[in-house]
């Protein structure tokens, strides 16, 4: 603890409060209250009920939560096959190359999602490569926006990993292959576990593009919970987003256990 | 098998780190490539293990160029002052790491771990992981893993440098050890620590500032170094202003007779030299030859007294066993030594 003082070290807690309950969390809360409620017309949600969550059950969420699932298990896998290879090749070149390639993987952050789905809709609307109103294209955005944030996390570890066990392993006779799957790879596991649990968080979350995309027998949550919003019925929505949230950080935890134990020191 | 550093220069960009190196390591040999941070001796070993090309010049081991060999095709053992050991794996599968890398029968390998862990006394802490040892059992598990693929060039790069004190003198004995009970294996050692070059290595190749500035055994350059640098780094020296007249040489106000065999190569009248002088063979009191100066300072070492005096502006230390009474700062004193223990040198080139 930085601040000693008991009087001083209370002020601080409750800055910390004041800042983070009413920006995370009460908004968090809202929805998990309102998952539960018939009615909000007073200071809070009324009418306590659980008939949100047959909706969930009754109304094809829960194929949109497996859509979702499914996509964000599939972009996620090809985000990081596709960054880490990519930050392999960068951690090899010289300044320059390493620089356009940072470059190129930064486009799909710096541009904006609405972009990057649009950009995708028009480039595969037409032949050769039609790929409109299939679930494939909703899979290639998602894997389009989240395969930085997995080249990113990724080159950062190996930028911190000491390339002196490779090269000992080189010294005792592994060919590159073998290294890379017996020591560098096993030694980026709990920065491969963070990226993949980023990429999904993140793949599971997203809207814009998915919205621009998706054909109608391939609906991810978040659509689902934007269209019964859009169209006032935001109790079952409430309940939708409540059941999206757990999902997610089910994973997360699931994901930052493998990471706990795969890292050594 | 030897090693053969054939006019070797590596370079990055524009700086230089390696230049000309040009020596060889006989078969079963310990050689020592001792000098200060940035002299270039890692770079050369870098260069035998195959982790940097040279910009030009060929890399031999056992009279193969192996200048464009990928590491992994080297066949030499390494140990490097991180340990490097694989965190994630066992020590008996870091050790079987490298056998298994070379395609070792199955059923060998488990004997063959054993056998190296065997060699540092390390053999019961095979079910460990790396994090559950020590610096220095870690050390010796680095050494078992580079040993068990047996190496007939092993690589060691400042192995001893992230050990404290008494463990490293007991690593020291180990090393020793384990070059007399493996006698085929030749060793290349990199150190900044002159100590543990001297104790260990047959062969001492001082580098300084990408160039080797003399080779040759551990006696040899302590007693009778041919560069000022050397007898600076390698034991410590005065390194006293001297000329050359008449014959002679002048040194703060002794001189000492010059057999031109004693002269440094090349030197003629007239010329600049340095005359080093081991503190220890420096005395207090009446000798063949005589300095007059004013002790400035005087530190007890436990088993000596350090004594520094300035003789014509000029400190000379002088390291004094069992002094009952040394003298006083302030005072003045006659250091005495023998024209034998003098080493004449040409003066150090600027840097």
């Amino acid at each position: 603890m930085l601040v000693h003082d008991r009087f001083a070290r209370w002020t601080v807690w409750g800055l910390f409060a004041a800042l983070v309950l009413p920006l995370f969390l009460l908004p968090l809360g809202v929805i998990a209250a309102a998952a539960f409620s018939t009615s909000w017309s007073g200071v809070l949600p009324s009418g306590p009920t659980l008939d949100n969550f047959a909706g969930v059950t009754r109304g094809g969420s829960l194929e949109a939560l497996r859509v979702s699932a499914v996509t964000a298990a599939v972009a996620s896998l090809l985000a990081l096959t596709a960054g880490t290879w990519a930050a392999l090749v960068a951690t090899s070149l010289r300044r320059r190359g390493r620089a356009v390639l940072d470059a190129l993987f930064m486009l799909p952050v710096a541009v904006p999602t609405v972009v990057v789905g649009l950009a995708l809709l028009v480039a595969f609307s037409r032949p050769p490569i039609l790929l409109n109103g299939t679930q494939a294209i909703v899979v290639i955005a998602h894997t389009v926006l989240v395969t930085a944030f997995a080249y990113q996390s990724v080159s950062a570890a190996l930028d911190r990993l000491d390339p002196v066990y490779s090269q000992v392993a080189a010294s005792l006779g592994a060919k590159p292959a073998r290294v890379l799957l017996q020591v560098r790879l096993p030694l980026l596991l709990p920065a491969l576990g963070a990226a993949a649990g980023l990429c999904f968080a993140l793949s599971m979350g997203e809207l814009s593009a998915t919205m621009m995309l998706y054909p109608p027998d391939w609906m991810p949550l978040p659509v689902r919970i934007f269209a019964a919003t859009d169209r006032g019925a935001l109790f079952s929505g409430a309940a939708s987003a409540l059941v999206l949230m757990a999902t997610t950080l089910v994973v997360l935890l699931l994901l930052s256990r493998v990471r706990t134990r795969a890292s050594f020191r | 098998m030897g090693i053969r550093f054939d006019h070797v220069s590596v370079a990055y960009g524009d700086t230089v780190v390696l230049d000309d190196l040009d020596l060889t390591v006989d078969p079963g040999g310990f050689t020592a490539l001792l000098g200060p941070s940035g002299s270039g001796k890692t770079t050369a070993l870098r260069a035998v293990a195959g982790f940097v090309r040279p910009a030009s010049g060929r890399v031999l081991i056992g009279g193969r160029d192996v200048t464009d060999l990928p590491p992994y095709a080297r066949g030499v053992g390494m140990v490097v002052q991180s340990y490097a050991l694989f965190p994630h794996m066992r020590v008996d599968q870091n050790v079987a790491f490298g056998l298994r890398a070379q395609g070792v029968p199955r059923r060998e390998v488990a004997g063959r771990v054993e056998e190296a862990l065997g060699m540092t006394g390390m053999a019961d802490y095979a079910r460990r992981h790396p994090r559950e040892l020590s610096g220095g059992q870690q050390q010796r598990v680095a050494i078992s893993r580079a040993l068990a693929i047996r190496p007939r060039v092993l690589l060691l790069d400042e192995p001893l440098s992230a050990l404290d004190a008494q463990l490293r003198s007991d690593m020291l004995a180990e090393l020793a050890r384990l070059h007399r009970e493996l006698p085929d294996v030749t060793v290349l050692y990199v150190t900044h620590d002159q100590s543990e070059a001297l104790t260990l290595a047959d062969r001492v190749a001082v580098l300084d500032r990408a160039r080797l500035r003399e080779h040759g055994t551990p006696r040899e350059l302590y007693g009778r170094p041919r560069a000022a640098f050397t007898a600076r780094f390698v034991g410590g020296a005065n390194l006293l202003p001297a000329r050359l007249t008449g014959g002679r040489v002048h040194c703060l106000g002794a001189v000492l007779d010059a057999d031109p065999a004693d002269l440094p190569p090349g030197a003629s009248d007239g010329d600049d030299l340095r005359v080093c002088l081991r503190p220890h063979r420096v005395a207090l009191g009446e000798a063949e030859h005589t300095l007059e100066g004013v002790v400035s300072d005087v530190q007890w070492r436990g088993s000596t007294h350090r004594v520094t005096a300035l003789v014509g502006g000029h400190p000379v230390t002088a390291e004094l066993r069992e002094t009952p009474a040394p003298p006083e700062p302030g005072s003045t004193v006659t250091l005495g030594f023998t024209r034998r223990d003098a080493v004449l040198l040409t003066p150090e080139e600027a840097s």
